[in-house]
């Protein structure tokens, strides 16, 4: 029997949406059943709502004191232990996935699979390479496969699951190099978070200070939307980095994503490549975010929100 | 203290790569070729906390073709010590670069091993997570802030939630995200001095590296392209658009 173990993003309390999208790339394996493990404190809510993730079969819940923040010496060696039943062991591609796989991996002798965006086999994979400017399709070796899935590329599994819960013990010598000091949230709000928002209001350098933002603030909230930048934007101060739109920020695919004051650089576009709709407002009329943009206005960004406020 | 820094030669981040029409690859031929950008960063932390008294050496890696010392030379020009460059024409993958580097790690015996958070070639963002694994060392991955006091760092993470912070024992392998520095620039003089600073040449086998089964590249090819859009002439005509759709 094959099966599939996906590790469930939380924080303690809520799953995070990255876990149903990984849930729906593992069901293109096509295996015998999809088990989540929730690695937690306590954990009991978050299990539940994996429970109810569309094509889950077992929910594992992993309960350990160490568990209570997701640092990757301390969870790598329990699923490593969890992953002699498995064939495949997934991870959301967040930075979550990412800090945590390759050390799982690693352990396990094991090459992995970064950022799945398709699933052609069990053992065949496409992912972007480049800043997603080519797609190479990929063999793992025989054997259990290690991979981490790209979230923007799957929906989330539907929520019509009633899967079951059970509780393990992982009997494993936990390391006492490292030590959680803190986690300073940006501070997004009340906003919907990024990675799952339907639309998205992002700004760029083109903004000109953090004081200017509030304009971006203000059209999102008309509009119910998350807010993104880009790296200059970040970089500059004008918001915090979890709101970082690119190849090494959030890869989002919204409904409509609104680019304000951004030029479109090949590191920016690659974390929008899968928007439904792209708006762009920029200036200069040769910026390379309107080659993307399905609608481009030439125009001072500052008027534009002003006009569309009214117009809202 | 010693600290090895991973320095891996890229095609050029401002290079619009092209894809080879029949599947094998990209051009990188007559392509402009730089040091990872995540690792000019690497190479820059690396030197600071030498100024600031924490360390003595500051040795950097790469492994690949003849031509990667090139960035070596940057790496030393830019005041790293000494270089080793693991020698190999083939495609080194994250695990067997991983176990390079622990190989070296062992032979050097460093108190901190800083990397790129991702080589923007492949982007895998596995080597140091790897070699963390391999040497059972503590990873502080995606840093933003690099504090080393005695035998600990204390490490900002850019992670999706905001910044974490983590303090580990060292020896630690840390892999650096854009925001932790600047990188100085190169000036002249520093690119003759570098020109004598030791340059040591070794193969994956003189380190007693073997391969293991790693992936296999089937095909490369380009993204499905965006159909282009149109230009709007006013807010007006923007709204109407995007009420048609649905979408506000
Ligand atoms: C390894 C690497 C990784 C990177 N990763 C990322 C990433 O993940 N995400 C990311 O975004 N970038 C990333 N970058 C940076 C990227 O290359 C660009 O530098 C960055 O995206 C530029 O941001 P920007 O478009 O806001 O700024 P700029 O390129 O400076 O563009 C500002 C735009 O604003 C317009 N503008 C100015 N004023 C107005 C106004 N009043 N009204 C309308 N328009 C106006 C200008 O015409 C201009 O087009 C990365 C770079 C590297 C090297
Ligand atoms: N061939 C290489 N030579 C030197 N350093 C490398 C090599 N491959 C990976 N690295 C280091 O590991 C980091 C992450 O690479 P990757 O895991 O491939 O995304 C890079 O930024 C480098 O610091």
């Amino acid at each position: 029997m094959s099966k599939v173990l996906v590790i469930a993003e939380h924080d303690g309390t809520n799953l995070n949406g990255s876990t149903a999208r990984a849930v729906s790339c593992a069901s293109d394996l096509g295996l015998d059943a999809i088990d989540v493990v929730v690695l937690a404190a306590d954990g009991s809510a978050v299990a539940e709502q994996a429970a109810k993730i569309s094509g889950v079969t077992n929910v594992l819940l992993v309960q350990n004191p160490a568990n209570e923040n997701a640092v990757a010496a301390f969870l790598a060696p329990q699923i490593e232990a969890l992953a002699a039943d498995y064939s495949h062991v997934l991870a959301p591609s967040t930075t979550f996935g990412k800090d945590l796989m390759p050390r799982v991996a690693a352990h396990l002798g094991r090459p992995q699979i970064s950022d799945i965006m398709r699933v052609e086999s069990s053992h065949v994979f496409d992912r972007p390479v480049y800043a997603g400017n080519a797609i190479a399709t990929v063999e793992a070796p025989e054997g259990l496969v290690i991979g981490t899935v790209r979230t923007a590329s799957y929906k989330a599994a539907a929520n019509e699951g009633s899967a079951s819960v059970e509780t393990r013990s992982v009997e494993v010598t936990l390391p006492t190099h490292t030590r959680f000091v803190e986690l300073a949230s940006g501070g997004g709000g009340d906003r919907p978070d990024l990675q799952a928002a339907s639309k998205v209001v992002s700004g760029g350098r083109g903004v000109g200070s953090e004081e200017n933002f509030k304009h971006i603030y203000s059209l999102a909230d008309k509009l119910g939307a998350g807010v993104g930048a880009s790296r200059a934007a970040v970089d500059a101060g004008f918001i915090p980095n979890d709101h970082q739109v690119g190849q090494t920020g959030k890869i989002i695919a919204p409904d409509l994503y609104m680019a304000f004051g951004i030029s479109g650089a090949i590191q920016h576009l690659a974390g929008i490549k899968d928007a439904g709709t792209i708006v762009a407002i920029n200036k200069d009329a040769d910026a390379p975010i309107f080659e993307v943009a399905d609608y481009g206005l030439v125009a001072d960004l500052f008027e534009v929100i002003e006009e569309l406020e009214k117009a809202l | 203290m010693k600290i090895l820094v991973g320095v891996k030669r890229v095609i050029d981040f401002n290079v619009r790569v092209q894809v080879k029409s029949d599947g094998s690859g990209v051009v990188k031929d007559g392509v402009k070729m730089s040091m990872n950008p995540f690792d000019e960063i690497a190479v820059e932390e690396a030197l600071r906390i030498k100024e600031a008294g924490n360390a003595e050496e500051v040795i950097v890696a790469t492994i690949g073709p003849k031509a990667c010392q090139e960035q070596l030379r940057t790496a030393l020009a830019m005041g790293a010590d000494r270089a080793i460059h693991v020698q190999t024409d083939e495609e080194v993958q994250p695990l067997t670069g991983a176990r390079i580097f622990k190989a070296l790690a062992d032979k050097e015996q460093p108190k901190i091993i800083l990397l790129g958070k991702q080589a923007i070639d492949d982007d895998n963002n596995q080597t140091a997570q790897m070699l963390g694994a391999l040497s059972h060392w503590p990873q502080a991955t995606f840093a933003s802030e690099v504090k080393i006091e005695g035998e600990t760092a204390t490490v900002i993470r850019e992670v999706d939630a905001g910044l974490e912070t983590l303090s580990v024992d060292l020896p630690a392998v840390i892999s650096v995200d854009l925001r932790l520095n600047e990188p100085r620039y190169v000036k002249l003089p520093d690119i003759m001095k570098a020109k004598r600073k030791p340059l040591e040449t070794m193969s994956i086998e003189d380190l007693g590296v073997e391969h293991v089964a790693e992936v296999k590249v089937l095909k490369t090819v380009a993204p499905a392209k965006r159909q282009a859009g149109i230009k709007v002439d006013s807010v007006a005509e923007l709204v109407t658009a995007l009420k048609e759709k649905g979408l506000i």
